[in-house]
């Protein structure tokens, strides 16, 4: 259990907490942006945020993975070719073949596998953050719509300004209506982290196949398939990490719910009063 | 002495060309004893030494990357790496797409795999990997096909009974058997398939391929290769 295979494995774990730690704000923040433009009053930009939404939520993951990385990939390397090899002299396509010069090659094939490895890690969580944020979208869309109008109404006879009363008074209550839904997505982002194989990023679930799987004598320490109990510590694990996600987020709920004009805000007031 | 300076000249320029260009090496990691990951975390097996060998003969600085078998080859053509080491037979669809070395493992047989002797390998229901020749073997010979990702999983559906026989080189599933204590046995006629094992490379890739092409006949004609294909396989190993 001490090899280096499995270091390596172990360490995995803190690959897939920081694909959820930097993701998750990310998509928030996409799904934010996504929002704001589907309510806005200028129509380009509500149509803009809408389809959005509506694309990246139609398409299937797995679909979504596979083909977005790979066109993102060559765009960010063909924009490179463009700036960097400007008299070079064949095509970048070439039949089936992608092929930019050297020099744009993103990242550089000399550079270390540790950049190789950050630059996948980051498509990655880019990725992710846009799927997601396209769900993000919808629920913040969704819990925008939710506050009571009355309550815009009221900050705007006291003579606050479109963008006031979006800052002060609708961002603040929409989070309650909105949780339910983000912690569902939360849930389901943690889950999803396997897909992360997909993009070259090899996480917990990959080691476990991959130590748990049938070793005959080539290698060093050879035992029969012992994925059942690989998968087994994966499946505490992930359970560990939605059940503790669970804890967090009622009390977040909790919290968000005080003095709110809700039904759980009016369940509060009662328990304490 | 014109001819040469500059012959002395080109092969500078070759040499400095090859240090200042890394070759990436795209594997699975996961067929053993052609590619695996040992203990170490580091690729290791038959392919791991003949494509450091082969590097060094071409002089060129090699790195090793590990891909998933399913998108070994659009990951090639779209550049995440330069070229295939992955115990990838040459057929002709595979040659349509990507270009082939020549081939560093003799043209060698595939095999059929199961828990009991009496299986009927031309109806049973065999697992294969996916995209693979014996997967293709299997679809036209008119047994039920069950595909998986990755070699690991096609021996695991043998013995938990999902299918009856599974279909992959004999140089993969020999060891399984031999190790099994008789759970697992070959079944049914060796069955010779595909032109043997080469690297693939981008059919835009000419130079590089050319190089690997000459490495590749250097370690044929000086008996190396074969002495590593004895020392993965066994002495019953067909050999150039």
């Amino acid at each position: 259990m001490t090899t280096t295979k499995h270091l390596t494995a172990f360490s995995s774990i803190f690959t897939v907490l920081l694909l959820l730690a930097i993701t998750a704000p990310v998509a928030l923040l996409f799904g934010f942006v996504g929002a704001t433009a589907a309510r806005s009053h200028f129509a380009p930009l509500r149509w803009l945020g809408k389809t959005y939404s509506a694309v990246v939520r139609g398409v299937p993951d797995i679909a979504f993975f596979l083909f977005f990385v790979i066109a993102l990939d060559q765009g960010i390397e063909w924009l490179r070719h463009k700036i960097k090899c400007p008299d070079w002299p064949d095509a970048i396509r070439q039949g089936n073949d992608f092929v930019v010069c050297s020099a744009a090659k993103m990242p550089l094939s000399e550079s270390s596998t540790f950049v190789h490895q950050s630059y996948g890690f980051s498509l990655a969580v880019l990725t992710f953050a846009i799927v997601f944020g396209a769900f993000a979208a919808n629920v913040l869309y969704g819990a925008m719509g939710a506050v009571p109008r009355a309550q815009m109404e009221t900050g705007e006879a006291y003579g606050m300004s479109n963008r006031q009363t979006f800052w002060r008074i609708l961002v603040p209550q929409m989070w309650v209506y909105a949780l339910p839904g983000l912690s569902n997505l939360w849930m389901i982002l943690i889950k999803a982290t396997p897909l992360l194989f997909l993009l070259g990023v090899r996480d917990v679930v990959y080691w476990a196949k991959e130590l748990g799987g049938l070793k005959t004598n080539a290698f060093a320490y050879p035992h029969p398939d012992w994925r059942l109990w690989y998968f087994l510590g994966l499946l505490v694990f992930y359970l560990t990490l939605t059940k503790l996600s669970e804890l967090i987020l009622n009390r977040v709920m909790a919290r968000l719910t005080h003095g709110q004009a809700t039904a759980g805000g009016e369940a509060a007031r009662k328990a304490t009063s | 002495m014109k001819k040469l300076i500059l012959s002395a000249a080109t092969l500078a320029l070759m040499t400095g060309m090859g240090v200042a260009d890394t070759v990436r090496l795209g594997t699975e990691g996961a067929y053993p004893p052609y590619n695996f990951i040992d203990d170490n975390g580091e690729i290791a097996g038959f392919e791991r030494e003949v494509g450091d060998e082969l590097c060094k003969r071409a002089e060129l600085e090699c790195e090793w990357v590990i891909n998933e078998w399913d998108s070994i080859i659009p990951n090639l053509v779209s550049g995440n790496y330069d070229a295939i080491i992955a115990g990838m037979s040459i057929t002709d669809e595979r040659d349509e797409v990507i270009d082939f070395t020549q081939n560093y493992t003799p043209p060698s047989a595939s095999a059929y795999m199961a828990t009991s002797a009496d299986v009927d390998v031309s109806t049973a229901v065999i697992s294969a990997q996916a995209a693979t020749i014996q997967a293709g073997h299997v679809a036209e010979s008119g047994a039920t096909l069950v595909e998986f990702a990755t070699p690991d999983e096609t021996v695991a559906a043998v013995k938990n009974g999902e299918v009856d026989a599974v279909f992959a080189d004999e140089d993969y599933v020999k060891p399984i058997a031999a190790e099994s204590g008789g759970e697992l046995m070959i079944v049914g006629d060796l069955v010779p398939l595909g032109g043997g094992i080469g690297m693939g490379l981008r059919e835009s890739d000419g130079e590089l391929r050319a190089k690997f092409d000459a490495a590749i006949q250097t370690m044929k004609d000086d008996g190396t290769l074969n002495a590593l294909i004895t020392q993965y396989f066994g002495d019953e190993a067909q050999t150039f």
